[in-house]
């Protein structure tokens, strides 16, 4: 039987393998941009713009045009600058992006299980 | 997947919106007694794997593009309750900062990937493995459930996206919101996440689920809950 020192040591080797594991895969996030241009690929269905819209089906909907703006996102489409077209950094502003994104989300993450799970360990 | 703002009219999103809400006060609940604290920061690590996992777009050449959403496995292996908190704060989060999907639709988003999916995806796995322990079976069971369940997701915000026309257009029948009926939205959606999308889901839940069979089986909630291990 292992002890239980040994039980916890071995659980935070797994969850240190698991961060690293996140880690790296936000290091190579950009491929989620490279390949969809790389591919010429467009948004998503049904994400387009409202200007991709009009080009699409030669009109706004006006519904569509008063709420699209409703949200100024701080970092919009995962990119701090749209109008630099350098994929270098595309690339870079993805992966702060994505680092960003995650540690936020692990953190709200945790604070929400801590706030509803109260049972001892 | 990510239903930006403006393409769904009040009719659709406040009705979502309150789905989701009830569905989260459930789900609270539901984790306060079935899930242990030891499971605390793996639920983090599980909700930044969903962010992260749908920063990865995919391509079909010439055409859109999509991605997995990762609440197929966390559902396997927390429990669909705990997925759907997990993968909503994810989804809220990249709403709110990123802009990927609407402020609006916050609800119908989270209600597709973060309510329907993981449920889907739970009890799929459930009935194809059957309670095996069997490395074959429970990763095939796992692959089915990533498959199935993000191209029902797909499927459901295709009908979200398609009753727009319905609902909502002006005197002279041009759409207020989303343009494309159910004719064009369901085939689209569908094709392409039952050609490409759903078996990348499919890959990536089989994948991490037969590494926790592996390493840590007695993490795996799917086996825990109605399992032959329940006390």
């Amino acid at each position: 039987m292992l002890s239980e020192k040994e039980v916890k040591m071995r659980i935070d080797k797994q969850q240190k393998k698991i961060l690293v594991m996140l880690l790296l895969l936000c290091l190579i996030t950009p491929v989620g941009i490279l390949l969809p241009m790389f591919f010429n690929a467009g948004n998503a269905w049904g994400e387009w713009s409202a200007q991709t819209l009009k080009d699409l089906i030669g009109y706004v909907p006006q519904g569509l045009a008063k709420y699209s703006d409703v949200w100024k996102a701080p970092i919009a489409d995962y990119t701090i600058n749209s109008g630099d077209r350098s994929v270098v950094h595309q690339s870079g502003f993805y992966i702060v992006s994505g680092i960003l994104g995650a540690t936020v989300t692990y953190v709200v993450m945790l604070l929400v299980s801590r706030l509803i799970i109260k049972n001892e360990e | 997947m990510h239903i930006p703002d403006g393409y769904l009219s009040p009719q659709t999103y406040i009705p979502l919106f309150g789905l989701f809400v009830a569905a989260t006060a459930i789900g609270v609940k539901k984790v306060k007694t079935d899930i242990s604290a030891r499971n605390i920061p793996y639920l983090g690590m599980a909700a930044a794997f969903s962010f992260i996992i749908m920063m990865f777009n995919l391509p079909i050449p010439g055409g859109t593009t999509g991605h997995a959403v990762g609440s197929a496995v966390i559902a396997i292996l927390f429990g669909p309750w705990a997925a759907m908190i997990a993968v909503s704060v994810a989804l809220i989060i990249q709403a709110l900062i990123f802009g990927d999907g609407g402020i609006t639709a916050i609800g119908a988003n989270c209600f597709n990937m973060a309510v329907f999916m993981p449920f889907v995806a739970y009890y799929t796995f459930k009935l194809f493995n059957n309670n095996s322990s069997k490395k074959g079976r429970v990763t095939f069971a796992a692959f089915i459930s990533g498959y199935l369940s993000l191209v029902l997701a797909s499927v459901l915000t295709a009908v979200e996206f398609g009753i727009q026309p319905l609902i909502a257009s002006t005197a002279d029948g041009k759409a207020l919101y989303c343009p494309y009926d159910l004719s064009i939205a369901i085939p689209v959606m569908a094709i392409e996440h039952l050609l490409f999308f759903g078996i990348i889901e499919g890959i990536i839940t089989a994948f991490i689920v037969a590494y926790f069979l592996r390493n840590d089986p007695g993490m795996i909630y799917a086996f825990r809950k109605g399992g032959k291990d329940e006390n």
